[in-house]
């Protein structure tokens, strides 16, 4: 009865509590401690969340599953990663305080620390976002079909939008006078009126329904209503 | 490349059609690798026009008195550098060029690296003789709680930060000894690619200003699209994604160009070159996938 | 031609004119001057008052502050006593008075000010300053109650009250009738596709921690998601971005095995941490989906960039995928590439739908109320809007401009 007792009462004074506190000044900041309170548990929980990528990764190695050097390398760079960063090795002395080493920048690209980021977190992280571009092609030639009234206009939009963003966009309509009748029909007007009306009515109004989703949810949540957090062992 | 297909295909030019309906994603990614390579080795340039959002923020800046106090925060990471740090280049150039004190701030873990490279590779590079560190700039940092960290700025800045990030006492810096809360800049400006970003800014930051103050943001062109309601009430001024920068620095180097290593503020507008080929593979795919369908109607295969 | 009696006369009066002449560019002072604590609020607002004798001879106004203990330890504070606040339309004074915001708070009492003093200037149309006229002091302090989020109290008290009077109707008996989601309906056909291929059932509860609502609603249908899977004895993973998301999955997996009576095929190491880094945690999920494939991919949670990442390779893997996210920005994403998306509160309704139970789906149906509210004070701030375009000095313009400013604008 505890586990599930004892959670229930948390999250609904906590709910509660903080939902009153927004409306005065005196315990507005209260949401902010909470927060820095959460901070802590999961900088504490990373620790073992670095426990389990040991554990699973070497249990990997040790049983030769297909795979493992996977989990060889992953343990390499999680161990060399660590040890220069915390340890501060090879940090830039500060020029403060130079005796003392751990006062030292590390962050620094003449430090190892600082190396690891630049050459390989930097390229590594900038590749993958740039996958996206790649998706993104092969997304629109297969999902971007025009098979009924809403397809269509979905693929008008992006024509317009597309070209707009690009140097093709003024040379196609740029030279339409932009206080002309006929003004309506460049591409950067366009573009404008579809992102700042259209697409804005269509995101405001998802927001609002996502709004009163969390609402619900919460309430759902605080008066115990919804138990499926908690765990029924 | 292309896979095999068993179910009956029509021949002549509806049969290519129908085979292009099913191509193999590899040549996809082929093309559009090509097409972002291309243009950059090409060095296609394409001039800019730019827009009003990249005026208006060109125009919060430049309107601000010269030695105006403002604060950047750079909200994202190296996944975003390719869109974002030409932006805030142009925006440190931009702020420098009027003699703005500028102090630096980050809400993402690996954001201070950004700021410290724009203040590396523009700051330093074309305003070093005239920037010194505490009296005229000030790096500050990253400091975790995401929106949090706003709340905090909104009241008491030295709540939140009590040193730079090197671990000096901000009460000895001059720059921001007698700063306050947000009230005393003259002007905010994020580069976000997400959260917290931009939005956060919005909510929790702008009430706070100065009525005058000006509120700016760079963005993805992901994010972008929560953050137009926004403009222009509550933000003066909004870069979207990599468009947006090349407008930006077109207007920031027609006004204060520089003698040296021009490319550094010259990022955004590269890379518009390969945005153009590459918009344009897409409208062509996008094209050849709907003659595919139409003209897979009717047979047993069907584009995919 | 002058009488010569009458010249001293007139020197006399020229004299006089040339001696008021200085006097009468001046602007009279400012009168009633007045600084009073803005009401309902956080403190360091202050509303000062005045009124203007004459406003065809005043130009501008200016107001300053005395500085406050602190700020009159500081170097040079003896010579300038007074801070400039604002130099303003003088007219502004009037009525409520002109706001005075960022005062410092007392280094004693985090939500209070020092006594300050206000004074009051006046600048003639010449150029000329008035003496300046002081207020009485004025301790700016924080108010229990903000009075500017009373809209938003409204709001939230409208929203909850329709939600929980939904709830208590549902539970004495009033029919709730939600709509067919899709999305969830296919939760068993994708565990079931993944059972017959003899493949694995893959969970993606987004990459933000516990303390965004959209992982709680990822780890509820976890729950769901799991129960089938144990139901039909297919395997399950989950990989995390945070540590406290791998400990909740692993709490509500288990409990999903014991619910549907297998707790023996229940695997910890299933569920397991990767990385914080966002784009770390995708190129392992990318890897692992393209090496393991996968028959039904779950994505139900918080998602940034790496969505069409995971979508793309999951599509280029054939399995069946089912997301789910409330950033709006990512749903163009999903729903272009997965066979079925969850919108926005879809996706925080499904634990609710999924459950089937009474008073949860009446919660749905008080969101629906808010929603119909949201609807209604949007067409009736157009209508008002518009009204007020065609009429901009009516009684319309300003029932637009008080609805707007209810509501924050």
């Amino acid at each position: 009865m505890l586990r599930r007792t004892i959670p229930m009462l948390i999250l609904a004074s906590a709910g509660l509590l903080l939902i009153v506190a927004k409306f005065s000044p005196f315990t507005v900041s209260w949401q902010e401690t909470v927060l820095g309170w959460f901070n802590i548990l999961a900088a504490v929980a990373f620790v073992l969340g670095a426990g389990n990528l040991l554990a699973v990764n070497l249990e990997q190695i040790s049983s030769r599953r297909p795979g493992w050097a996977y989990a060889a390398i992953t343990l390499f760079a999680f161990a060399v990663t660590l040890v220069v960063g915390m340890f501060k090795v090879g940090a830039v002395p500060n020029g403060m305080h130079p005796d003392i080493h751990l006062a030292g920048a590390h962050d620094v690209p003449q430090a190892p620390f600082g190396w690891i980021y630049d050459y390989m977190l930097v390229p590594l992280t900038s590749t993958m976002f740039a996958m996206l571009a790649f998706y993104v092609a092969s997304a629109a030639f297969r999902a971007f079909r025009a098979k009924n009234i809403e397809a269509i206009l979905l693929l008008g939009t992006a024509f317009i939008i597309l070209l707009s963003q690009t140097a093709a966009g003024m040379f196609l309509t740029g030279w339409i006078p932009e206080d002309s009748v006929f003004s309506f029909l460049r591409l950067d007007v366009m573009k404008r009126g579809i992102t700042e009306h259209v697409q804005t009515a269509g995101m405001r109004a998802i927001t609002i329904g996502i709004a009163l989703g969390v609402a619900a949810t919460s309430l759902r949540l605080i008066f115990g209503i919804d138990k499926s957090y908690l765990s029924k062992t | 490349m292309t896979t095999k297909n068993t179910e009956q295909t029509p021949d002549g030019m509806r049969g290519f059609f129908v085979r292009l309906g099913r191509l193999d994603r590899r040549w996809i990614f082929l093309a559009m690798g090509l097409s972002i390579a291309v243009p950059i080795l090409l060095k296609l340039r394409f001039p800019e026009v730019p827009g009003p959002m990249a005026r208006a923020t060109f125009d919060s800046i430049e309107s601000l008195p010269d030695g105006s106090r403002v604060l950047l925060s750079f909200d994202f990471d190296p996944a975003s550098k390719a869109e974002l740090q030409p932006m805030a280049n142009a925006l440190v150039h931009h702020c420098a060029s009027k003699g703005h004190k500028i102090v630096f701030m980050a809400l993402w873990p690996l954001g201070k690296q950004m700021a410290d490279q724009a203040i590396k590779e523009v700051l330093l590079e074309y305003h070093g003789d005239k920037y010194e560190y505490g009296t005229d700039y000030v790096q500050l940092g990253f400091k975790a709680g995401n929106e949090g960290v706003i709340k905090v700025l909104t009241t008491n800045v030295a709540e939140a930060y009590p040193t730079d990030a090197s671990g000096a006492a901000a009460s000895g810096l001059p720059l921001i000894a007698d700063v306050r809360d947000l009230g005393s800049f003259d002007l905010v400006s994020t580069v976000s690619a997400g959260y917290p970003g931009a939005k956060e800014w919005v909510q929790y930051g702008r009430e706070s200003m100065k009525p005058e103050a000006r509120l700016t943001s760079g963005s993805t062109g992901v994010q972008a699209s929560q953050l137009f309601p926004y403009y222009p009430a509550q933000l003066n001024g909004l870069l979207v994604a990599v468009k947006g920068a090349a407008e930006y620095e077109t207007l920031v180097t027609e006004k204060y160009p520089v003698d040296r290593n021009s490319e550094r503020l010259e990022q955004g507008r590269i890379r518009m070159g390969p945005q153009l080929v590459a918009h344009l593979l897409m409208i062509a795919l996008i094209v050849l996938g709907n003659i595919a369908m139409i003209a897979s109607r009717g047979t047993q295969g069907g584009a995919r | 031609m002058l009488r010569i009696r009458r010249v001293p006369a007139m020197l006399a009066a020229l004299l006089a004119l040339v001696a008021t002449a200085p006097l009468a560019a001046l602007p009279p002072d400012p009168v009633d001057v007045s600084a009073v604590d803005r009401p309902g609020d956080g403190g360091a607002a202050v509303f000062v008052r005045w009124r203007v004798p004459a406003p065809d001879e005043t130009a501008r106004a200016i107001v300053e502050r005395s500085r406050t203990v602190a700020e009159a330890t500081r170097e040079g504070a003896a010579e300038t006593p007074w801070i400039l606040v604002a130099e303003v339309d003088p007219l502004l004074g009037q009525g409520d008075g002109y706001l005075v915001t960022g005062i410092p708070n007392s280094k004693g009492d985090r939500h209070a000010s020092d006594e300050i003093v206000f004074r009051v200037a006046f600048i003639g149309t010449d150029g000329e300053r008035t003496p300046a006229v002081e207020a009485a002091p004025v301790v700016a302090r924080a108010n229990a109650f903000l009075l500017d989020k009373i809209p938003l109290a409204i709001v939230c008290v409208v929203v909850s009250a329709s939600v929980l009077a939904w709830i208590l109707l549902s539970r004495a008996g009033w029919s709730v009738k939600i709509r067919r989601i899709a999305a969830l309906e296919a939760i068993d056909e994708a565990v079931g596709r993944a059972t017959e291929m003899g493949r694995s059932v893959l969970f993606v509860p987004g990459i933000q921690d516990m303390n965004d609502i959209q992982t709680v609603a990822g780890v509820t249908i976890l729950g769901r998601v799991a129960k089938t899977a144990a139901e039909y004895d297919a395997k399950l993973e989950v990989p995390t971005a945070r540590s406290i998301v791998m400990t909740a999955a692993r709490e509500t997996v288990q409990s999903a095995h014991f619910a549907a009576g297998r707790p023996e095929t229940y695997d910890e190491s299933s569920i397991r941490y990767i990385t914080d880094e966002q784009f770390g945690y995708v190129a392992y999920v990318a890897g692992r989906m393209v090496r393991e494939k996968p028959a039904a991919c779950f994505y139900m949670g918080a998602f940034y960039a790496e969505s069409l990442v995971l979508a793309e390779n999951g599509n280029a893997i054939g399995a069946i995928q089912v997301a789910g996210t409330a950033e709006a920005s990512q749903l163009p994403f999903f729903v272009a590439a997965c066979d079925y998306t969850l919108i926005g509160e879809e996706f925080y309704a499904a634990s609710a739908y999924l459950s089937g139970e009474r008073d949860q789906l009446g919660s749905i149906k008080g969101q629906d109320l808010g929603k119909l509210f949201a609807a209604g004070a949007i067409i009736v701030g157009a209508i008002l809007a518009t009204l007020a375009s065609l009429s901009p000095s009516g009684p319309m313009a300003g029932a637009s401009t008080a609805f707007r400013a209810f509501f924050g604008g």
